[in-house]
């Protein structure tokens, strides 16, 4: 009995964790599974303007619950989602999108990590210009008397 | 030379790190852009709030400036706000339009009562959906709109003393600058 304890405890907290989860997203009136799929993967791609770590699927704010809405009635009018993200950015701005746009002012986001990179490769290949013509690739042994560091 | 290399590159993160600190103290975490600025507010047709009957429309505020601020009665920050409205208000020099948003209307009215009222005309948003309009996603929000009906100035969160002497009465003195 004893040993079948840990186990229960673990199933309950396992079903109050779809509770938990399950709460934020109230039951809306899909006309069929796949819209009801559509819904999901576009909410979860979208991002709350009032708690900007989570997705408007996720969300429990006010703000989330009618931006739902919003998702959910743009889908009725036959809207695509790139056209109710449109609809979205133009009220919020890129704020509301997780994944950003490739615009003149998000440039040095894409692309700084290259650029770090690349000044690394820069680095490393004059570092070792630098040790070929001294004529020796090998790393010297430490001969200061020991105060180096 | 090269034995100071990582003491270098060691404060070189330091930097990085104060100059992050320094700019979260300098700016509003939650505030994010808005695309409607020097754009024309969107379009309303709200009720008043102790008129629900007569509605109010954009056209109707058009020909003066004003400042849209939305609050609620169960926005804390409001009620810190409220002061400074009341205060500042008559020495803006545009109306204040009151944007109640998503609120139960006798709580709204309750809560008017105990605070004061500071605003020319009452708009009351109950759902919220006019408000998604002017991206608005919390309160307190205030946009200052010009004759023409453009958005010229947003603050997201509460408007303080320090907001309005170094940000609202600038905009607002450029705004009547360039009207004239």
């Amino acid at each position: 009995m004893m040993r079948l304890l840990p186990r229960f405890v673990l199933l309950a907290m396992l079903a109050l964790a779809g509770v938990a989860h399950a709460q934020a997203i109230e039951p809306m009136p899909f006309a069929n599974h796949a819209q009801e799929l559509r819904f999901q993967h576009l909410t979860a791609q979208l991002r709350c303007p009032m708690c900007q770590n989570e997705t408007l699927a996720d969300s429990n704010a006010p703000i989330a619950h009618d931006l739902r809405g919003v998702v959910f009635k743009l889908m009725q009018q036959g809207k695509s989602d790139e056209q109710i993200k449109q609809y979205l950015v133009a009220r919020y701005s890129d704020y509301v999108l997780y994944d950003p746009p490739l615009q003149p002012d998000t440039w040095l986001l894409w692309f700084g990590p290259l650029l770090i990179l690349l000044g690394g490769a820069v680095v490393v290949v004059v570092t070792i210009r630098k040790r070929h013509r001294s004529g020796s690739v090998t790393i010297e042994a430490p001969t200061g008397n020991g105060d180096d560091w | 030379m090269s034995r100071l290399l990582p003491l270098f590159g060691f404060l070189g993160l330091v930097a990085l790190f104060a100059f992050g600190i320094w700019w979260n103290t300098q700016h509003d975490q939650n505030a994010i852009p808005t695309p409607l600025l020097n754009k024309p507010a969107p379009a309303f047709d709200l009720p008043q709030l102790y008129e629900p009957t007569a509605k109010v429309s954009k056209a109707d505020l058009l020909g003066k400036p004003y400042l849209l601020n939305v609050f609620a009665s169960w926005c804390i920050e409001c009620g810190l706000e409220h002061p400074v409205l009341e205060a500042e208000g008559p020495t803006l020099g545009v109306e204040l339009v009151g944007y109640n948003y998503k609120d139960a209307p006798a709580d709204a009215k309750r809560w008017l009562a105990e605070h004061g009222n500071p605003y020319k005309v009452l708009l009351a948003d109950e759902s919220g959906q006019t408000a998604i309009n002017f991206g608005v996603y919390g309160a307190p929000e205030s946009f200052l709109i010009d004759a023409q009906g453009v958005i010229r100035y947003k603050h997201i969160g509460p408007l303080t003393p320090d907001v309005v002497a170094n940000e609202l009465k600038p905009a607002i003195a450029s705004m009547l600058k360039e009207a004239r």
